[in-house]
């Protein structure tokens, strides 16, 4: 069933072997990208505490929660193609979700530190 | 990409009707949809993990001290092997986005090449998941030889506790959010796998070719790459912090 009203993806789809040259080297860097991150978190996992001392915990959740951003950002960029969307669809996807998650982590990080200091088990 | 979304267009006809003003098609603006939406489901499982972790802040378990076995030894190797797992769900995403780029150039040899190793991968993690489990249910020390006692949860303290004047429940909570997302997410991949052998198929018999185009790959591929992606946030939010 096709519909003129809807565009036809498949006419912009296709793209020459130059161009696949291009992607595909972006494709390998990115895979390099995130096994190197991967092995670096699970060094510091296992090191940061006779390097850095046990009272760096906060800085260590920090690293690794900015490195999960970056490889978070690299799979829906590249892999998932979003960054060669409209700028549009970047926003429609990204921002309501990114809002939603961010007030719900506010509302219960909130509510958890209230209960680990005064409930008592 | 080359194609329709590089092309300029002023705002009116952009917006004004008679096109997609995403430039996308109706299949992978659906396939968004969906992915939102079960992005919130497990946006809200790990963040009610968080809630748990830091209200139980001074006794849950810590998992570099949980999971420290690998297959086939008994040395003592903290999360190496669900590094690994997370390796092979990045190579098999890396599969198929390769596939994808053969499906752009319509080489119905090397989509099938590729997506034939995607689908491997996700068996290979599949695997290593079901490995995970059992090691996890034979107990802290992992001692295989507990397995022939047919191994239980009950047995150790993730599946009743540690019991006393002070009753602490947190690994059991622990234990339960480990089934929960982890089982979420390995059912994500076994769902993955079966549709990637179905569009494999596809892809074998010629099916894409007389369509004309392969944007069924790559709209599979994009459920495929969030199964790797939320992968990421379970390796951090349950492994690593």
């Amino acid at each position: 069933m096709l519909r003129d009203d809807i565009i036809e993806y498949s006419l912009g789809v296709t793209h020459s072997e130059e161009a696949g040259k291009k992607i595909r080297k972006k494709i390998f860097f990115v895979t390099a990208l995130l096994s190197i991150v991967t092995v670096v978190e699970v060094l510091i996992g296992v090191y940061w505490k006779s390097i850095l001392g046990p009272d760096s915990w906060d800085l260590i959740k920090a690293i690794f929660i900015a490195l999960t951003v970056v490889k978070a950002g690299y799979i829906v960029m590249v892999f998932m193609h979003l960054g060669d969307e409209r700028k549009m669809m970047k926003y429609f996807i990204l921002l309501p979700y990114a809002i939603f998650i961010l007030y719900l982590l506010f509302l219960l990080f909130t509510e958890a530190t209230f209960l680990s200091e005064n409930l008592t088990w | 990409m080359a194609g329709e979304v590089t092309k300029e267009y002023d705002q009116k006809t952009l917006w004004g009707g008679g096109r997609s003003p995403f430039s996308v098609s109706y299949g992978k603006m659906m396939m968004w949809f969906f992915l939102i939406s079960d992005a919130l489901t497990f946006g809200g499982l790990l963040a009610s993990l968080g809630f748990m972790k830091h209200q139980y802040v001074d006794v849950w378990p810590i998992s570099e001290e949980v999971f420290t076995h690998f297959p086939f030894t008994h040395a003592h190797l903290p999360l190496l092997y669900v590094a690994v797992m997370t390796f092979i769900l990045i190579v098999s995403s890396v599969t198929m986005v390769l596939a994808v780029e053969a499906g752009h150039r319509m080489d119905r040899k090397n989509v099938t090449f590729w997506l034939f190793w995607t689908v491997i991968g996700g068996a290979i993690f599949l695997g290593s998941q079901a490995w995970e489990w059992s090691t996890f249910i034979a107990g802290p020390d992992g001692d295989i030889s507990t397995w022939a006692d047919n191994a239980t949860l009950t047995q150790n303290f993730y599946g009743r506790g540690f019991t006393g004047d002070n009753p602490i429940l947190a690994p059991v909570q622990y234990s339960q959010f480990f089934f929960f997302v982890t089982g979420f997410h390995g059912t994500h991949v076994l769902s993955g796998v079966v549709i990637n052998l179905i569009i494999l198929l596809g892809v074998v018999s010629g099916k894409y070719e007389k369509v004309g185009h392969y944007e069924m790959v790559e709209k599979v591929g994009l459920y495929w790459h969030f199964i790797d992606l939320v992968w990421v946030f379970v390796f951090t939010f349950y492994y690593l912090v």
